[in-house]
């Protein structure tokens, strides 16, 4: 079919569309933008490489999920914080010591490790809301390498993961307030007395990426929302917004809502790292805490209007935007009036001994940029994209500096907006919070997707939308289904990494790894049988281990291959086992031998012609 | 006739000329380099291995591609058909021939400096022997590869010669054995003593008469 065929074709069919329309009612946008001839901008042929990584979290599916941009096919899942048999993540020892007692986390915001603020490609942190934790994969092999947590003195771990402009931080904030130390019982009829927030300050090992907490900030009882950190400028700082500044402890929807504004934090997370240097903080819980009432210069207060959500810091680190999810503005502050603020103590009051930095001597201007606005972006052109929830749509405006007539009328400087299908939460613009952003795509990350694909029953999935960026007007390119639940996401250069492919022999260091058929064998010592096993095209060494009912089992298996793709699993039957071994790797289950009988054991992962016939059997004597 | 014969012995007397020994150094260093560089590469490629499984034959071992791993992967494929694991070990082939291009080159060497017809051509017919030996075993190396399969292996193939030059179909791989710089340089060297001896006994007719 010729090109001019599928213009008839397209034009007949948005007529159609078109007469359809006239029978919906007046606002209704079921079908958007039926035009075919953008498809070929998201297109990635069979066999042909997406240009950049999209890392999105998977909200309390516990998980992070790794798609392809432009095409946003799902790539790969990486296991955090919940059991994935497909990986056999959650089932081998090693992973079920990391996480720890807990098997699901809720995944908000991925940060990717800076260096000189700009994506290093080293590490991408994420958090874990639930249970105050905090995790780190490594994008050398696409694995989760720690959960640290849960955080002490922390409750939601919701405001993370903000990495600082050289990694030096991972900053976390605390989402529900509760009595500190954690464990201590305080009726929450005493919130205000009784109940604490905490922003905390994640040390990590700028070699090994290892996280630990290094110091932490007290704060009133206000519920921690988004944050960021600074950079040029803004170095060294970092933001936050709450809501809940009422310090309401029921029914926050109508209690929290009332003021007109809330409080950011301002924090000078230098001044906390060298308050606890000073010897200024007290130990909580086994970590250093500041009360900033005492040590002044680590935290202010900013109101911002109302029950704000997203504060994002703008490429260049002077101007922070910050949205009141109440109020059809996002307020643009401008860091240098900050510091100048700070430094005059030009404060309108505090709030428990931490001075209010005066909102119009800070303000920059409030932009009109229409209804629930809540996250922005940016894309390093002076171009800033604002989500709007109750719009379902994408503002793209301008950051400032302003002329005199466009500060006169900030609707001007609203250069573009997009709806989006439906209900957009978080959006992500490549490297935003660095000070190179891409610029190209931005992902708008929908709540809602309300039969715009075929049903699935109740369940829906979330949609994502690919919009093009890189012209004056936003061009809507792609909508893809997303796993639950992506909130934020970070944009990588695919060539900004080189992901390892097998685990070179030389770099296994676990001791109980076997290399060759002849160091494979079966030891006992009382009621405790260690099996060490090789994993190898297309069969199990040993493949027939014999125990006694209630023996305790141990089985390290590595997989010798050394080639890509080559991936081995040992599935127990009816063991609740089924551990995933990748090429080079030693991996270790444990379990109990329970009803006497005869259990096969296979490879679970295909892996080759006669993986079919690489099984075993673990036979359980009375 | 008997003239014939003493004519002949006098060219084969004949000191090497000056520009000859030239070429016959460049030729000795040519086959020392020859010696350290890959001499044929064995290259399987199928679907599932797009980049292709590489062996490198050289005169003192086997360098397998993908940093060696190649050689474990190949060994892994072939278990399947039951052809026996290749090792470097077994290839008597490659503590010989360093020695045996040690000899040719102290040869060639002494030629270049004392160097007469009849040394060039010795050393370029055992050259050319040599190089077909090698040749020879090489290929009824493959042809023992290929056709000792085990009677136990998961899967029966009737027994294949590996090409020895050139491409072919095997199962789902197409394999593929080409020279590399190393036999070039050996190449060069043959070419060079035959060079050398055409410059040491051209215009030799004219004297003799």
């Amino acid at each position: 079919m010729s090109t001019r065929h599928h213009l008839v074709a397209g034009s007949a069919l948005a007529l159609a569309l078109a007469a359809t329309a006239g029978c919906n009612p007046p606002g209704s946008s079921k079908a958007t933008q039926g035009d075919a001839s953008v498809a070929s901008q998201s297109y990635v042929a069979p066999g042909a490489k997406d240009e950049y990584y999209l890392f999105y979290s998977g909200g309390h599916s516990g998980q992070v999920y790794v798609a392809g941009l432009p095409s946003m096919r799902h790539i790969s899942t990486i296991p955090v914080f919940a059991p994935y048999p497909a990986t056999g993540y959650g089932f081998d020892e090693e992973s079920k010591a990391m996480m720890g007692r807990f098997t699901w986390g809720d995944v908000h915001h991925p940060g990717l490790s800076q260096t000189g603020g700009k994506y290093d490609g080293r590490w991408l942190f994420v958090n874990d809301n639930a249970n105050n934790r905090i995790a780190r994969v490594d994008l050398r092999d696409f694995k989760t390498r720690q959960i640290l947590g849960p955080i002490p003195n922390s409750s939601g771990n919701h405001g993370s993961s903000f990495v600082t402009e050289n990694s030096e931080y991972v900053l976390v904030a605390t989402r529900f307030s509760v009595p500190l130390p954690k464990g201590r019982y305080a009726d929450p009829a005493n919130y205000q007395t009784e109940f604490n927030g905490m922003v905390s300050g994640i040390r990590v090992d700028p070699k090994t990426g290892e996280m630990s907490v290094g110091w932490q900030v007290l704060t009133p009882p206000f519920n921690w929302d988004l944050g960021s950190t600074g950079k040029g400028p803004s170095s060294g700082w970092a933001f936050w917004t709450s809501y809940n500044s009422e310090m309401a402890h029921e029914t926050l929807e109508a209690t929290s809502t009332q003021g007109e504004r809330d409080y950011a934090a301002i924090v000078n997370w230098r001044a906390a790292e060298q308050a606890v240097k000073d010897g200024k903080a007290t130990m909580m819980d086994g970590v250093p805490v500041i009360d900033p009432a005492k040590v002044p210069g680590v935290l202010y207060f900013l109101a911002v209007p109302k029950s704000p959500h997203g504060i994002d810091t703008d490429p260049s680190g002077r101007w922070i935007a910050a949205s009141g999810k109440l109020q059809p503005v996002t307020s643009v502050f401008d860091f240098e009036k900050i510091q100048k603020a700070i430094a005059s103590k030009t404060f309108e009051g505090e709030v428990r001994g931490i001075p209010v930095i005066k909102h119009d001597a800070v303000i920059e201007g409030e932009v009109p940029v229409g209804l629930g606005p809540l996250h922005t972006q940016y894309d390093g052109k002076g171009n800033a994209y604002t989500s709007l929830y109750v719009e379902s749509a994408v503002a793209k405006w301008s950051l400032p500096p302003w002329n005199d007539a466009q500060k006169k009328d900030l609707n001007s400087i609203v250069l573009d907006k997009i709806p989006v299908q439906f209900n957009i939460g978080h959006l992500v613009i490549g490297g935003s919070d660095t000070k190179e952003p891409y610029g190209k795509y931005l992902v708008a990350m929908n709540k809602l997707s309300k039969g715009r694909h075929v049903s699935v029953g109740p369940s829906q999935p979330e949609s994502s939308q690919l919009i093009d960026i890189s012209g004056k007007k936003m061009q809507m390119l792609y909508e893809a289904y997303t796993e639950p639940e992506p909130h934020f996401a970070q944009i990588l250069k695919a060539d900004a990494i080189a992901p390892i492919e097998v685990y070179p022999k030389a770099e296994n260091t676990n001791p109980n790894a076997v290399w060759d058929a002849s160091q494979a064998g079966i030891t006992r010592s009382g009621n405790k049988v260690e099996v060490k096993m090789v994993a190898i095209r297309s069969r199990f060494i040993p493949d027939k281990i014999e125990v006694k009912a209630g023996d305790e089992v141990t089985i390290h298996v590595t997989n010798v291959e050394q080639t890509t793709d080559m991936i081995h699993g040992l599935g127990i039957i009816e063991h609740d086992m089924n551990v995933v071994i990748d090429p080079g790797e030693t991996k270790t289950a444990k379990f109990v031998a329970g009803k006497p009988g005869v259990y096969a054991f296979y490879c679970t992962n295909f892996c080759s012609a006669l993986h079919q016939e690489m099984q075993g059997y673990l036979a359980v004597k009375p | 006739m008997n003239a014939r014969i003493v004519s002949m012995n006098r060219l084969l007397d004949r000191p090497l000329s000056m520009p000859g020994r030239l070429l016959l150094l460049v030729g000795v260093v040519l086959l020392v380099v020859g010696a350290t560089l890959p001499l044929w590469r064995i290259s399987l490629v199928a679907p599932q291995y797009e980049e292709g499984l590489t062996l490198d034959m050289y005169t003192y071992r086997i360098a397998a591609g993908n940093n060696g791993q190649d050689l474990a992967e190949i060994n892994t494929l072939n278990h399947y058909i039951g052809m026996k694991p290749i090792a470097e070990a077994d290839f008597l082939e490659m503590k010989v021939l360093p020695f045996a291009i040690g000899v040719f080159a102290l040869f060639g060497l002494r030629a270049v400096v004392v160097g007469r017809v009849m040394s060039l051509v010795d050393l370029g017919v055992s050259f050319l022997y040599f190089g077909a030996f090698s040749l020879g075993s090489f290929a009824y190396r493959l042809y023992s590869y290929g056709h000792q399969l085990s009677p136990h292996a998961p899967m029966k193939i009737t027994p294949f010669m590996p090409v020895v030059i050139g491409s072919q179909q095997i199962a789902n791989f197409v394999q593929t054995s080409l020279p590399l710089a190393g036999t070039f340089c050996m190449g060069a060297f043959l070419v060079l003593v035959c060079a050398a001896l055409w410059h040491s006994v051209r215009g030799a007719g004219r004297e003799v008469a």
